[in-house]
């Protein structure tokens, strides 16, 4: 297989803050450096990408040293947080913007989908605008006319297409657009989370078509998200980046792995959550101690039909009229699966000054696999973040049930939980 | 330096710009939809649909012809004082609105610019465009008003001078888009120029030859009026139509040289601004 995007240590430097009088004298420093053949100096102090902590440079690398290949054929998930630089990656290989740094190759023609719908005019009617989406995503005429029974097809609006877009219904005015965006020729897809637009069926449709362009058609595809899931449906290889550097790239499995553990809060033997764990929050309070437990002892194995429980610890620092306390059981994707909060009706609770501890039973049996925790408390009248940790402990229901009565025989897993349910069989 | 294996090549250090002539032809689609959308959502809603190009240079022409023809007194060089007017006016509509749009080409399309490549220059070009098709229709009412005193008088002549005018139409148009793409290009990250433009526009209005003709202007005026890069294409503009006033080769000289280098400038400042002008605008 040959490659068809070689990446050489591209990055990318943003200038923080605004732009004004200040930032034009800084240019022409840097302007007089360049002049007389020296280096950038204020690329020489930039810093990586870190929102959290309040740097000395206004200069940050959004990418630094990003070198990969991908061949021909792959389709590779790229996963990271908010601002490790996954759309600055795609920006950059989209060509709508330029690197500091570094050298890109491509080989074959590339469309890239940074959004759907892009140059869209509202007076136009839906005719008329996919014809224009489609020449600025770089298709000919001729090519859209072809093709255009199949885009009005695949998009469900048929009825108003030669009504001006701007009396679409958000939903219809997402399908037309990625309609035309799916019909796109091209050696190579880049797809930005578009996806996360529109309802579960067409999503589903969105999906369907992006799986059978990159396994059937043996496109190149590049697609970034947030959403694990559909990583590892679509994609073979996977590139995990963090604060502008490449952590890790290989197959999807293992780094998505990579990622999630990269992001679990690691606990001292008893249970104690070390500071700092906090994805954010205002800090009013901290969860300090979470364990799960098997009759009152901490236990990470639970046979298929074990109820576990939760002991968790909490440090409020002041009073809290309104918090919302919340558990979220995740599964190894870091999907949640059900939220547990101490009241029924998910109202807030008063917490006074002081430490808490809550004692969790939860009454559900959960399918055999691996789970782990997010633990969240947030104001219920602004529904701002107190406290938020992500993968918090590990999980484990093996397939067997303590007394081999409750075997569990596929490999695979079909749920999560296990619920009643009342079956009545009748031959008829 | 072209290596034929690959089909795109972003390298940090290439500084030049990157549309070239093969980008700009294969999207030629692009354009004529461009121009298509900007002609169709112009008159969407209106009852008078594309009459509305030929009100405004009549509206216009009243007036000045009222101000500077009636009050002031101006002379029209010999040429009925409606068409000097409406023809003067139809000149600088088409190069500031040509010129206003374009330099603000990077900002308005900052939303389609920071999604999707294509050729930057193809939305430049397209605002020639659609501009040139609202000219059309504008010289179509000169003409009319033109073979009016062609039956009525001998105040106006068909001259083979005719010929030029695609020749002064595409030099004004290549101006006021040379100057407009330099402006985008510095006001991408520095807005000061944006801020001056509507005064410049004024300014460069009343030091070219719309509302006077060279003819009437003496002293250090004259020079300043000629510096203009607009006035020689003002003039040429009614000399091809009229056949009236003459044209010194100096300045038609000057007008080629001035248009080649306001226009070099202008494409060359655009093509470096235009690769990182997202992050900035």
């Amino acid at each position: 297989m040959s490659v068809a995007i070689q990446i050489n240590g591209i990055s990318k430097a943003y200038q923080l803050g605004v732009i004004n009088t200040g930032s034009f004298s800084s240019d022409l420093i840097r302007w007089w450096a360049l002049k007389r053949g020296k280096e950038d100096p204020y690329l020489q102090i930039a810093e990586e990408n870190d929102r959290s902590s309040l740097g000395s440079s206004n200069i940050v690398w959004s990418l630094k040293d990003v070198t990969f290949n991908i061949l021909q054929g792959d389709s590779v998930g790229v996963m990271g947080r908010n601002g490790a630089g996954k759309s600055t990656l795609l920006k950059i290989l989209s060509q709508v913007t330029h690197p500091t740094t570094g050298q890109i190759k491509i080989k074959g023609k590339v469309a890239s989908l940074l959004e759907v719908g892009t140059g869209f005019h509202p007076e136009l009617t839906g005719r008329d605008n996919i014809f224009l989406n489609g020449a600025i995503l770089g298709m000919r005429k001729q090519e859209i006319k072809t093709k255009f029974d199949e885009i009005v097809a695949f998009s469900g609006v048929e009825r108003y297409i030669d009504t001006p877009v701007k009396r679409y219904s958000s939903g219809m005015y997402v399908r037309l657009a990625f309609a035309v965006a799916a019909h796109l020729e091209s050696d190579i897809l880049i797809v930005d989370e578009v996806l996360a637009v529109g309802d579960v069926e067409f999503q589903k449709k969105c999906m369907g078509k992006m799986n059978q362009l990159g396994k059937s058609n043996g496109r190149t595809i590049l697609f970034v998200s947030h959403n694990m899931a559909a990583i590892k449906s679509l994609c073979k290889q996977a590139l995990f980046l963090e604060k502008g550097k490449v952590k890790s790239f290989g197959e999807t499995g293992t780094i998505v792995n990579d990622y999630l553990s990269a992001y679990s809060v690691r606990q001292a033997g008893d249970g104690a959550i070390p500071c700092g764990s906090s994805l954010h929050g205002t800090g009013e309070a901290r969860y300090t101690r979470f364990q799960i437990c098997k009759n009152g002892n901490g236990c990470e194995d639970f046979f298929f039909g074990e109820k576990p429980s939760l002991l968790v610890h909490m440090e409020v620092y002041q009073h809290i009229s309104d918090a919302v306390v919340g558990v979220h059981l995740v599964n190894i994707y870091g999907e949640k699966i059900m939220m547990m909060t101490p009241d029924k009706n998910y109202k807030s609770v008063m917490l006074e000054k002081g430490s808490y501890q809550f004692s969790i039973e939860i009454d559900e049996i959960l399918m055999p696999g691996e789970y782990s925790f997010n633990l969240a408390v947030s104001k219920y009248n602004t529904g701002s973040d107190i406290d938020y940790l992500e993968s918090v402990g590990t999980l484990r229901v093996l397939r067997d049930s303590i007394d081999h009565e409750l075997d569990y025989p596929w490999a695979t897993i079909h749920g999560f939980l296990k619920p009643q349910s009342i079956w009545d069989i009748k031959r008829i | 330096m072209e290596d034929p294996q690959w089909d795109v090549v972003i390298d940090a250090k290439e500084s030049k710009g990157r549309s070239s002539f093969k980008d700009l032809w294969r999207y030629r689609d692009l354009l004529w939809l461009l121009v298509r959308r900007d002609f169709v959502s112009f008159y969407k809603q209106t009852i008078l649909g594309p009459i509305w190009f030929l009100i405004q240079p009549i509206f216009t022409a009243a007036i000045y012809l009222f101000v500077f023809g009636n009050l002031a007194g101006l002379s029209s060089d010999g040429i009925p004082p409606p068409l000097f007017y409406i023809s003067g006016i139809t000149a600088w509509t088409y190069f500031s609105e040509t010129l206003v749009k374009t330099s603000g080409v990077l900002r308005d399309n900052a939303s389609i610019f920071g999604k999707v490549y294509f050729p930057r220059l193809i939305m430049p070009l397209s605002i020639i465009f659609s501009n040139l098709f609202r000219l059309g229709i504008q010289l179509m009412l000169i003409f009319i008003i033109m073979s009016y005193y062609l039956i009525t008088s001998d105040l106006v002549i068909i001259t083979p001078a005719i010929f030029l005018l695609p020749f002064v139409i595409i030099v004004i148009a290549v101006q006021s888009v040379g100057i407009g793409l330099f402006v985008s290009a510095i006001t991408s990250k520095y807005r000061d120029l944006a801020l001056l433009l509507g005064f410049g526009l004024q300014l460069l209005m009343f030091t070219s030859t719309v509302v006077y003709p060279l003819s009437g202007v003496g002293g250090i005026f004259k020079l300043i009026v000629a510096a203009n890069p607009l006035s020689f294409a003002i003039e040429l503009f009614r000399f091809s139509m009229f056949g009236k006033g003459t044209i010194p080769i100096e300045g038609l000289l000057y007008l080629c040289g001035i248009t080649t280098t306001i226009f070099m400038l202008g494409l060359i400042s655009f093509n470096r601004a235009e690769k990182t002008f997202v992050d900035t605008i």
